[in-house]
């Protein structure tokens, strides 16, 4: 568990993080919105869902690229499961053909449980690594699974801000 | 919790949506804006499965089998809902790309294509992607800003990208894409099925009934039939070929856009890189694959503005079912689609993909050799069911 430094003096020894966040509520209230990076698909393999893992130039200085490869490489297993064609995904068929498809009405598909995974890891990898980085990361599937939408936050106003030291809950949930 | 209940209408996605579709039942249900086709099948359907039932199932019940009404009636539940689930799903739209994401993909663009001299036109947007080894052309759409996905097919009719797009199908009132595709498959499959049924238990009533009484009397007794056996007669060879068309195409994970378009036919052409080589296992990709979400976000409520994001936001939307949590802490997700609704009528289906909607039947013009009875051109003005 990544807990957040308490004090001003502790967060600027933090490596990759000028910008003195700590957490999403930070974020929002003393951020300001410069710029947003889009990882595209990668679609060697197919029309399945894949990110590239190419590391983009602009968050060079952000954060670093074991981190953001891991997030990437994390998403991309969790869409392939999601997509994986094998027996159970016949077993749901099957099942699902044989009652008019209303058993959907009843139970959830392995696709969405898979997407509330996703959506969960996305929460917590914001709260642990990209918040504290002055980054955002929107979840592939507010942008139609065509992009992983990064923003990068900005400190509004002076660095080093008092403002967050007021508030020091740690971010890791 | 915020204590200010401000009282405003509440907004959902579907109602800002861009694109050509009408929205029933408050976004549950996604069609195409012309529905006068749609209602005719509707109307053939029920209407000479009612002939059916009033006029031969009670005499067939009697006298053959009570599992004929019994079998009859589940087919058409099957059929009617394969319909409707056809008609009423996304097809797997694409949305259109916000404004950060367009001007990120121009950009690109630009930085791609280098320097353009003035007066010359600049060089067609299209991206090289390799899959399984051979090398497929991704298009820009200038309509919804993004390149398209491989597979992906921008309907004229319906004013959206749709992933994984077969064709539009005015009879179903929708597109037919990667999300309903397998219902659309099913739908054609069990309509034969169920017109091969009543066919040929129509014809087994009048010839039981015309032992009995004669085949004048059999006729007056029960007019319908003369009715159901015309249309069935019609629609046979329309949705059998079509049924097989698309088994076909299925067998060799095609879709008919690509079909139509020859886009993995030719020597000189690239194979198609998404078939398995494998006919059961292209079929059970297509029919038996993951069900995918839709990335549509219709029930999703419109953030109004920024001036109090109440938590209630966070709460309703987190209750409609499409299995997709929005993540309210992000603010980048807030803005408004920009509305590209125009009032101008749908094209005539001529455009990347979409079908002529006055065409055969079925909207299906297979040029491959599957059935020539399946283009049916007596049948365009007939009801082809």
């Amino acid at each position: 568990m990544i807990s957040a430094p308490r004090t001003a003096t502790d967060r600027t020894k933090l490596p990759y993080c000028h910008e003195s966040f700590h957490n999403l509520q930070e974020l929002r209230h003393s951020a300001s919105l410069a710029n947003k990076v889009f990882i595209q698909r990668d679609y060697t393999d197919g029309t399945v869902c894949k990110f590239q893992t190419k590391f983009p130039s602009e968050l060079d200085s952000r954060i670093e690229r074991t981190l953001f490869e891991d997030t990437v490489k994390t998403l991309n297993n969790y869409y392939a499961e999601a997509e994986k064609i094998g027996g159970q995904s016949y077993l749901e068929g099957c099942l699902a053909c044989l009652t008019v498809y209303l058993i959907f009405l009843c139970i959830e598909t392995r696709y969405e449980k898979v997407l509330k995974k996703i959506s969960r890891y996305i929460q917590e990898q914001n709260e642990k690594v990209y918040a504290p980085r002055g980054l955002l990361i929107t979840d592939p599937i507010e942008r139609g699974m065509r992009v992983i939408e990064i923003s990068v936050y900005e400190d509004r106003g002076s660095s080093g801000s008092s403002s967050g030291s007021s508030t020091t809950s740690s971010s890791g949930r | 919790m915020s204590a200010v209940m401000i009282t405003r209408k509440v907004t959902r996605k579907w109602e800002k949506l861009p694109g050509k579709n009408t929205f029933c039942c408050d976004g549950r249900v996604m069609m195409a804006r012309q529905k006068g086709v749609f209602y005719l099948t509707l109307f053939l359907i029920i209407g000479t499965c009612s002939l059916f039932f009033a006029f031969e199932c009670p005499y067939l019940a009697v006298h053959l089998s009570p599992a004929i009404p019994v079998f009859a009636v589940l087919l058409f539940v099957f059929v009617m809902a394969m319909l409707l689930r056809t008609s009423f799903s996304d097809p797997g739209v694409l949305p259109r790309a916000l404004p950060e994401e367009a001007n990120f993909i121009e950009m690109e663009i630009e930085a791609a294509n280098g320097n353009v001299m003035a007066g010359q036109r600049p060089p067609p947007r299209i991206k090289n992607v390799q899959i399984n080894n051979q090398i497929v052309k991704l298009k820009y759409c200038y309509t919804c800003k993004i390149f398209r996905p491989p597979r992906a097919s921008h309907c004229s009719i319906c004013d959206n990208c749709v992933d994984r797009f077969d064709h539009h199908c005015p009879w179903v009132g929708n597109c037919v894409g990667k999300r309903n595709y397998r219902y659309f498959y099913l739908f054609t499959l069990s309509l034969s099925l169920l017109t091969i049924y009543i066919f040929a238990f129509d014809i087994v009533h009048v010839v039981l009934r015309s032992v009995d009484s004669g085949f004048v009397n059999t006729i007056k007794e029960t007019p319908g039939t003369v009715l159901e056996v015309l249309v069935c007669f019609f629609t046979l060879w329309s949705v059998v070929g079509l049924t097989g068309f698309h088994t076909y195409l299925i067998s060799l994970n095609q879709t008919t856009n690509e079909d139509i378009k020859g886009s993995w036919s030719g020597k000189n052409r690239v194979q198609n890189p998404y078939s398995h080589k494998n006919f059961i296992k292209n079929c059970c990709e297509v029919l038996c694959g993951p069900t995918y979400p839709s990335v549509l976000d219709r029930r999703g409520l419109m953030l109004e503005d920024s001036s109090s994001p109440t938590p209630s936001d966070a709460s309703a939307a987190s209750t409609y079912k499409n299995g997709n949590p929005v993540s309210q802490t992000t603010k980048s997700s807030a803005p408004l689609i920009p509305n590209e609704h125009t009032p101008d009528e749908a094209k005539p289906g001529i455009g990347a993909g979409t079908q002529k909607s006055t065409s055969s039947p079925k909207e299906e013009k297979p040029p491959s050799p599957i059935s020539p009875n399946a283009v049916a051109p007596a049948v365009i003005k007939e009801s082809a069911h």
